[in-house]
């Protein structure tokens, strides 16, 4: 059995998309479309994490509900940086360049979840299977967005 | 014939019905200078253009000038009826300071040119960054105020022409949501409702609609229906007690930011209790079992809590909606300018759906529109979706509108979606977007966090071009301003929120050099040498005439098809509902009976949205979603709001209209009945708010947020606690600062303290959860605010005198008792 690393990792990649996915919203505060749809996603992933903390437990794991998160002095630092740059068009390549590795790093703990879904169905564990099937779509709509949101900046971005 | 106050008296005089019968005939006329209809020369047809209902009307013409308008019996609108600021806005029209001759700026001063000179300056600066950069650095941004014709051609030259993706409207403000819920439920734009819906229904629901102040003639024929017999129940869903609210048999009044959740609530008690048209779902949608699934946990006493709601009353407007037998839903801006703006509007399309109440008498959903003509913004491409509700995700749409235009499908951005007003600003500000043309709006005023768009607007890197009436704020900024005929000065049509089509002829000359927006822009065009793939001209018509032909063939085997119409047929009788085409001469009056949808891959507008994060569904996913095209159930989470109330700013602050103005007031500013009824901005404040505080009617208040101060009187309304309410109407054209408050002047315009913030799916800003704090800067010492006492503003405290017009605003009113129609 071993669905208790398959959590352990889940929860670290979770924990780590909280982090990109902050980061990137301070990053980018003058842009507001990402300013606030990174961080009601944000609100995902810390939830996955304490889901992933909690049944955890069941199997023999002692995970930190609370997911990790830049100090508040540094995401003011970041803000505060984008906000003083956002007459400069340097940052829609780093918009790019940040939109790019949200979307592999949300697509791969998409596929994370895929996995411990299908290894809480061969070991017929019901409530992980719960979580899963909860929050596996949750991290697709990560990905989407960040495709998408691609789609949209990079013409004006390259072509300009 | 009676002659009555309507600033007064908004709506008139009753003349009651019965479920089922015609809306009797009331015609409405105001003529200046106590002229009578002996003295007129002509009389011109034409529609109201200070709010969306799309009134009928006549304009009276004496000596070449507008004396006077007249409510047109005939029309299926308003049955003859007018409202306010119809009766008296024309005025505006003969304002002494009209825009007569093109502006240049010169050494940062804008001075007066002639058109040749202007329009080579913006051709040539438009060329020269085509040129440069190509099409990524010119935006466009219209309005809701245009002619469709004039929207069209607008389209056409953006999007063919030049190929930029960066076109938008002030719709944006206004009808963006209406039109991304519609999309999001129906695949497609195009209004499920019809007026006529209020003769039959037993149940209306208004979702943050003051339909009694943002449609006067539409609200008159509810109150002529309460005033019946059988009147039907209503339902408000507004956090002031608007006349809505005070009519209604339940009104609910959430926390600002809270729609979501109550709406989640509404749909779980109509599930759990059964009140469902199961062989209707079964027949016509996708998507039941996810919401009910996702409706679950969304329980009254939880959104109670949430929305500060008693339960009980979010249990019995429950009741009320689910035993409907007909059931009208409308919604506006406090649903549309408000956090989660799409979700909740989609869900009262799935109430409507889950009921099975649509396509049939009584049973309809109008997701309104603020602006006369934003309809049209829709429909012919100029708030940048594609013409005629073409899919810019489907392939075959842009080979096919590449074909109307004659052009090689390439030129037609369609590799995402258009560029909305909100991320045009944000390409200005990081400096891609270099060449902006504003059309008939007044972005100065009316966008949120106006310091940010006032410096956004003022870079030397940007060439604004605003076209206009008047010197607006935003025209003060400009590099090039070019004067524009209005509404009655010019011809062309335009179409209301249920689908209805009217002409408006051109009555007189326009002021000075000024010149009809079509003209304009096609001039634009010729100067741009924009041609098709044949090397003729890409604008292929030089009239509105002309222009209306070449959108017929645009809209041909389209949801909102006009290849039945024509501008004879329009003149003289009512105006129609489209589609009307060879099968629908005479319009059609309801769409998706018996769940006939325009939702099919093939043919739908669009394969929808995340409901959270606003991505666009792929086609694939839609495909395997509804692959025959049903109607979708979209269930969404609530999310609470981006700016919460904190110690320092304690209140939530909402911005929203009065009765007597239109958007940025430079028309009604100038009517001086419309003026007088409410000149001053003012605040509003729950009365147990202001009396913890110590405050009372007509203190001077300052309210402050992050974003900037506005200074004005208090009127204690019943506003719901901790929340404030200030009219977006006010800007400074007509105060000694000009464009904008002098540097540590407090403002008057709302938008100084609004967020930038928008709704992900709609793309709408949200102008109706702003945190802010309250102080005093003086007593008001029996000085009373400049709040109209008849409307959302009226007075729950103190004396007021109530708000009349005198003499002034007397206006005809006569009621024929038969159908004369």
């Amino acid at each position: 059995m071993k669905l208790d690393m398959a959590i352990e990792e889940l929860h670290r990649s979770e924990n780590h998309l909280v982090t990109v996915l902050t980061s990137m919203s301070d990053k980018h505060k003058a842009d507001h479309e990402v300013f606030y749809v990174t961080r009601d996603m944000a609100k995902w992933s810390r939830e996955h994490v304490a889901d992933l903390a909690r049944i955890g437990r069941d199997f023999g794991l002692d995970l930190d509900p609370e997911a990790s998160e830049d100090p508040g002095l540094l995401s003011a630092m970041k803000q505060r940086a984008s906000v003083l740059t956002g007459r400069r068009s340097a940052p829609g390549l780093l918009l790019l360049a940040d939109l790019r590795h949200l979307y592999r790093e949300a697509a791969g703990t998409s596929v994370d979840w895929e996995l411990l879904a299908q290894g809480a169905q061969g070991a017929k564990e019901q409530e992980l299977l719960d979580i899963a099937e909860r929050c596996h779509p949750e991290s697709l709509r990560i990905t989407r967005w960040a495709n998408a949101h691609l789609k949209v900046t990079s013409p004006q971005v390259l072509a300009s | 014939m009676g002659r009555i106050d309507r600033i007064a008296e908004p709506w008139g005089s009753r003349t009651p019905y019965g479920p089922g019968e015609t809306w009797p005939t009331r015609v409405d006329s105001y003529l200046a200078d106590g002229l009578t209809e002996d003295d007129v020369d002509r009389w011109v047809q034409s529609a109201t253009i200070l709010h969306s209902n799309g009134d009928a009307l006549d304009i009276a013409v004496k000596d070449e000038r507008i004396v006077g308008v007249r409510g047109r019996e005939v029309d299926r609108v308003n049955h003859g009826r007018l409202g306010p600021k119809d009766l008296f806005g024309w005025q505006a029209n003969h304002s002494p300071d009209r825009l007569t001759k093109p502006l240049i700026r010169r050494k940062g001063k804008l001075v007066e040119t002639d058109w040749d000179t202007a329009m080579d300056a913006v051709a040539g600066r438009a060329k020269e960054l085509l040129e440069e950069q190509g099409p990524s650095a010119i935006s466009f941004y219209t309005t809701g105020q245009l002619f469709l014709e004039e929207y069209y051609t607008l389209g056409l030259i953006a999007h063919g022409g030049i190929g930029t993706n960066h076109v938008d409207g002030n719709t944006r403000l206004c009808t963006a949501t209406a039109a991304a819920a519609l999309k999001e439920t129906f695949a497609c734009d195009g209004q499920p409702g019809s007026y006529t819906d209020i003769d039959h229904a037993d149940v209306i629901a208004l979702y943050g609609h003051n339909m009694a102040e943002t449609q006067t003639v539409l609200w008159t024929r509810v109150l002529d229906r309460l005033a019946g017999p059988n009147p039907p129940k209503v339902i408000c869903v507004d956090p002031r007690e608007t006349p809505v609210a005070r009519a209604a048999t339940v009104h609910l009044a959430p926390r600002p930011g809270t729609n979501v959740m109550l709406m989640n609530a509404l749909i779980h008690e109509i599930i759990e209790n059964g009140w469902i048209d199961r062989e209707y779902v079964e027949a016509h949608t996708v998507g039941f079992a996810e919401l009910e699934k996702q409706m679950k946990g969304y329980t009254p006493e939880l959104a109670a809590e949430v929305c500060d709601v008693p339960a009980e009353q979010i249990r019995e407007a429950a009741r009320i909606l689910g035993q409907a037998e007909r059931l009208l839903s409308t919604v506006l801006q406090g649903f549309y300018q408000a956090h989660q703006a799409s979700a909740a509007a989609v869900s009262v399309n799935n109430i409507n759906v889950i009921r099975g109440m649509l396509g049939k008498p009584g049973c309809g959903i109008l997701q309104m529109n603020g602006q006369p003509t934003a309809e049209n913004t829709r429909e012919a491409g100029a708030d940048g979706d594609l013409p005629a509700f073409r899919n810019w995700e489907n392939d075959e749409h842009i080979a096919d509108l590449a074909r109307v235009w004659n052009i090689d499908p390439m030129q037609i951005p369609h590799y995402s979606p258009p560029t909305h007003i909100m991320q045009q600003l944000r390409y200005m500000e990081e400096g891609s977007i270099r060449f902006l043309y504003v059309t008939a709006t007044n972005p100065a005023v009316s966008l949120p966090e106006l310091r940010r768009i006032r410096e956004i607007l003022a870079q030397d890197r940007l060439f604004l071009v605003v076209q206009d009436i008047f010197l607006s704020e935003t025209a003060q900024l400009a590099d090039v301003v070019l004067p524009a005929a209005t509404w009655g000065e010019k011809t062309g049509t335009f179409t209301n929120v249920d689908r209805t089509v009217h002409i408006s002829d051109k009555a007189v000359e326009p002021p000075g050099e000024a010149k009809a927006d079509l003209d304009i822009l096609i001039d634009f065009a010729h100067r741009m040498g924009l041609e098709d793939k044949d090397g003729a001209p890409l604008v292929k018509w030089s009239d509105a005439e002309g222009a209306f032909e070449g959108w017929k063939e645009c809209s041909r085997g389209r949801p909102c098809d006009y290849t039945g119409m024509s501008y004879d047929k329009l003149r003289g009788g009512s105006g129609i509902q489209w589609p009307c085409n060879d099968e629908h001469p005479d319009g059609t009056e309801r769409i998706y009976e018996d769940g006939r949808f325009w939702a099919h891959p093939d043919y739908c507008e669009s394969y929808g949205r995340d409901m959270i994060t606003g991505a666009p569904v792929e086609e694939t996913e839609y495909k395997a979603m509804n692959p025959t095209g049903r109607a979708v159930l979209k269930a969404a989470e609530y999310i609470g709001p981006h700016e919460l109330p904190s110690q320092q700013y304690p209140f939530q602050l909402m911005t929203g209209r009065t009765l007597y103005h239109f958007h940025t007031r430079t028309k009604t500013g100038r009517a001086p009945q419309l003026n007088a009824a409410a000149p001053e901005v003012w605040v509003e404040m729950a009365a147990g708010d202001a009396a913890d505080r110590g405050f009372t009617e007509g203190d001077l208040l300052r309210i402050t947020t992050p974003r900037g101060r506005v200074e004005a009187r208090l009127r204690v309304s019943g506003i719901r606690p901790g929340a404030l309410f200030l009219p977006f109407h006010y800007g400074y054209w007509d105060t000694e600062d000009g464009s904008q408050p002098k540097k540590k002047r407090d403002g008057r315009a709302a938008n100084e303290l609004t967020l930038t913030d928008w709704d992900p799916v709609s793309k709408q800003p949200i102008f109706k959860t702003a945190a802010a704090a309250v102080e005093r800067i003086s007593k008001a010492k029996g000085q009373v605010s400049a709040a109209p006492t008849t409307t959302g503003s009226a007075p729950v405290t103190g004396s007021v005198p109530p708000t009349t017009g005198g003499d002034a605003a007397l206006a005809e009113e006569l009621v024929t008792t038969g159908d004369r129609r």
